[in-house]
């Protein structure tokens, strides 16, 4: 079945600024809804944390939610809430978000909530004490308590990767955390929660002159400081493989996971959109290579999935970043052939090439779901912010449809090409729940 | 520096429904909703019966549904549906089966025309069965090695004894006894449109897409025969059942108490009284035990609604060592609740944030198609958006007090903890009476 495919490709209306602190501002108005997102991420994630403090920045994280300025502990939340609104933050590889999603009347007050923080977090003693034990049980209850809990994104960094910066524990080690002082987190703050440090990302229901006044009242007098230089954290591809195993207390049947280091996804975006592609060629939906041959013909395992970026996000890390794949299956004697499989499926697409009509339909799908995502305002807002920060242009996720249609196959083969069997880290989970 | 006020709210856009019942009875409800070029579908089929091997059976055929259909195997579908940019998936509780989908806006006809081919000519091939019926004995392996899920099982098992609610997971000797003859039968009686619901919304033409539902489905005809499910039993008092899990490193605290549905009139100052008490990040709960006392990542209280009753359901999962005082502290803020009035800053913070959520939870084609299709079994719509932030804005205080009186009062609720048995015992036993026998 071959049909010419017409790929939709959304357009916004951006409007970009930088404050004379270095505060990089991108708006983007969407009146169809009377509801608005604002984000703020700072350029500033695990990767960044110091030797000895595994989990800080996540910990820091929370501290940013506990007062601030011009607002006491709980206020924040109150704020947010009793005016319609969610709010959230989370941490990763390479950036921390703080963002909210508000009735557009609340627009000035959002911007308000996050300048506040930026100027002048509330960290105390008491507050770092008790977000320490909010912390180990959002950790016990995600990791410790739970079968499968952090696997692989906890563990697998620590065989793909050498770096401290890249193979700790992201969530961190109790101990790190219990050593965390008010004083590292000032620091913390002062080195890397710069105006000229973030990005603001405000869209949905507003007016971009309006709120770029409103983003100067609020943001325009937080003292301007150096933004700390962000060094590589790059390293090279493997060259012989790796293996370790982990043992997991609540799982009842094992699991692995099969990381490579895949090409600069800012530097190299072409390859790495290759690389995007061939994750869904292999493992979305019931249509795709490592399901169609591992679940359903070899029924070696119970699911399958092939992913990039440690947390599923293939646009939300800088280099370096991974291929990851994971399964879990019934048979802790079949890895081997599980691995097996998965070599041989890699080759079939590296030496026979794709389907006719393989790589348009995967590619039809990835375009659908990234319209999708955009829909909602808070996840559009977290996206050109993401997008701004990561690689310095908010208006690439327009233009991702465009560059998705003109990955060739042969750019697929050759990702696929890549991931071979010595440039592999293969974790291995050992179910210790097995009845 | 004062922290701004709200500025004049500016009202949602109307949107317009269009309806339609077909001749097959299969009930229609279009919504244009432009935003991103995409259409959100959801077709939601009542699903309940009392029969014992029901919940095995109806979930073998939620997860081989689209294993294969008249002219496709099971890649070939899922390859003809990916081509649209489109998805679809299955999904079975005791209430309904749900077949939901999305698609680029210009594919919508086809993936109807695919869809119609699943429900008219799915061929659950046994050795794709075979396959499924593997896979789900280790997927509920998976989930119940879960502390949450064994925890809500046994609540479910302790408030309504063995009725058909309490099963909605299957037990994985009854999968592995299930043929694929048995499913085909199943989706022969059931999967019918008679009193099936579906909800079409995004970037179309409401007519239009009428029109296409109607031709395309037009073949689907039948009704499932409407099986008489007994009457959720209403949970009488227990001790707290403590179920052992050794090496716990938190235990999993699971409540819950029959609540008002949504067409009861005081409902909204029951949504109100458990926002209050637990139902958001303001609420007293987490203000107390994760804010001040950090015994928690987050507790949460919410209101769930079955097509047979609707539940107060409360769960957190709190560090082994501070067991007891998290239950200490949940029975005072129940018990303060439930005894003194709540404040009116309380409550306008609450009605607010009510209706700021529905909102935004409406204001994306995924969530506005979801809320309306959930909104459907109960015989509500867009209607009920639109008035329900009336009825929490006439909610008073006195009301949000006399509903957290009835339904928070702890001495209600029933309970269930999952844990550490041999350290946490004591400690619970020291305020409440408790059992290990289920």
């Amino acid at each position: 079945m071959s049909r010419p495919i017409k790929l939709p490709s959304p357009a916004f209306d951006l409007t970009h600024h930088t404050l004379d602190n270095g505060l990089r501002v991108v708006v983007a108005p969407d009146r169809s809804a009377p509801v608005v997102g604002v984000a703020v991420l700072y350029d500033v994630g695990i990767r960044s944390e110091p030797e000895g403090r595994t989990g800080f920045a996540h910990l820091f994280e929370h501290l940013m939610f506990q007062g601030s300025a011009n607002l006491e502990k709980l206020e924040h939340f109150r704020y947010v809430q009793s005016s319609g609104g969610t709010f959230n933050g989370s941490t990763h590889f390479d950036y921390t978000d703080y963002f909210e999603a508000l009735p557009s009347n609340a627009l000035e007050r959002g911007l308000f909530l996050e300048a506040d923080r930026m100027r002048s977090p509330r960290i105390t003693e008491e507050n770092l004490a008790n977000q320490l034990e909010v912390v180990k049980n959002e950790i016990r209850v995600n990791v410790m308590n739970r079968p499968y809990g952090g696997f692989p994104w906890i563990y697998l960094p620590s065989v793909l990767f050498d770096t401290f910066a890249n193979s700790h524990n992201g969530y961190g080690g109790f101990e790190d955390l219990e050593g965390a002082t008010v004083e590292d987190a000032r620091d913390f703050f002062r080195t890397y929660y710069a105006p000229a440090n973030a990005v603001l990302a405000v869209a949905g229901d507003l007016d971009p002159d309006e709120t770029l006044e409103l983003v100067e009242k609020h943001f325009g007098g937080i003292k301007k400081r150096r933004a700390p230089k962000r060094p590589s954290f790059a390293e090279p591809r493997l060259q012989s493989e790796r293996r370790a195993t982990h043992d997991d207390p609540h799982a009842p049947i094992p699991a692995v996971a099969i990381g490579y280091r895949v090409p600069d996804p800012v530097g190299d975006l072409d390859e790495h959109l290759a690389h995007v592609l061939l994750a869904e060629i292999l493992s979305d939906g019931d249509a795709s290579r490592l399901q169609q041959r591992l679940v359903q013909r070899d029924q070696l395992v119970t699911d399958i999935a092939a992913y990039i970026g440690e947390f599923g996000d293939p646009f939300d890390e800088r280099d370096p970043t991974a291929l990851t794949i994971t399964a879990h299956y019934p048979d802790a004697g079949s890895l081997e052939a599980i691995l097996r499989a998965i070599d041989e499926e890699l080759a079939r697409v590296a030496d026979d090439g794709l389907a006719p009509g393989e790589l348009d339909r995967v590619r039809t799908r990835l375009i659908s779901v990234l319209l999708r995502e955009m829909d909602a305002v808070l996840s559009r807002t977290l996206n050109f912010a993401k997008f701004e920060l990561i690689y310095g242009r908010a208006e690439l996720i327009a233009e991702l449809p465009g560059r998705l249609a003109a990955v060739t196959e042969d750019a697929v083969r050759k990702a696929a090409a890549e991931l071979r069997p010595d440039r592999r880290a293969v974790l291995e989970l050992v179910a210790g729940g097995a009845k | 520096m004062t922290v701004p006020a709200l500025t004049k709210p500016r009202t949602p856009k109307r949107l317009t429904v269009s309806e339609r019942t077909t001749e097959s009875g299969l009930r229609v409800i279009a919504v244009r909703k432009p935003g991103v070029p995409i259409v959100e579908m959801r077709l939601r089929l009542p699903f309940a019966s009392a029969r014992a091997t029901h919940s095995a059976r109806s979930a073998l055929l939620s997860d081989s549904m689209l294993t294969g259909a008249a002219g496709y195997d099971r890649a070939g579908l899922a390859a003809a549906v990916q081509a649209l940019g489109g998805d679809l998936s299955v999904g079975v509780d005791a209430d309904r089966l749900m077949v939901a989908g999305n698609v680029l806006a210009t594919n919508l006809r086809p993936l109807l025309g695919l869809l119609a081919t699943v429900l008219n000519d799915a061929t659950y091939p046994d050795d794709e069965v075979a396959t499924e019926r593997d896979r789900l004995v280790e997927k509920l392996s998976m989930a119940r090695s879960r502390a949450g899920v064994v925890a809500s099982e046994a609540l479910s098992h302790r408030m309504w004894g063995e009725h058909p609610y309490t099963h909605s997971l299957p037990q994985p000797d009854a999968v592995a006894a299930t043929t694929p003859a048995q499913v085909r039968k199943l989706h022969a009686d059931m999967v019918r449109p008679g009193r099936a619901v579906l909800v079409v919304v995004g970037d179309i033409s409401p007519a239009r897409a009428l029109d296409q539902v109607e031709a395309a489905l037009g073949d689907w005809t039948g009704r499932a025969p409407v099986g008489r499910i007994p009457a959720l039993p209403g949970p009488e008092p227990s001790p707290l059942l403590i179920i052992d899990r050794p090496g716990s490193v938190q235990s999993s605290l699971r409540m819950g108490a029959s609540a008002l549905s949504r067409t009861d009139e005081r409902y909204p100052a029951l949504q109100l009284a458990n926002m209050i008490f637990g139902g958001y990040f303001s609420s007293r709960w987490t203000e107390n035990i994760r804010e001040d006392k950090g015994y928690t990542y987050g507790p949460h209280s919410r209101i769930e609604h079955n097509v047979l009753g609707s539940s107060l359901m409360l769960d957190v999962e709190v560090a082994t060592e501070v067991t007891g005082p998290a239950l200490l502290e949940t029975l005072y803020e129940l018990g303060k609740i439930a005894s003194l009035p709540v404040t009116e800053a309380e409550v306008d913070s609450v009605r607010q944030y009510a209706i700021g959520t529905l909102a935004l939870s409406t204001a994306t084609q995924a969530g506005l198609a979801s809320t309306l299709s959930a909104l459907a079994a109960f015989g509500l719509g867009l209607d009920w958006m639109i008035e329900h932030p009336r009825n929490l804005a006439a909610t008073s205080v006195d009301d949000v007090s006399a509903a957290a009186a009835e339904f928070l009062a702890p001495a209600r609720l029933t309970s269930v903890v999952v844990g550490d048995a041999q350290t946490i015992t004591a400690p619970l036993a020291a305020l409440v009476p408790v059992t290990t026998e289920p």
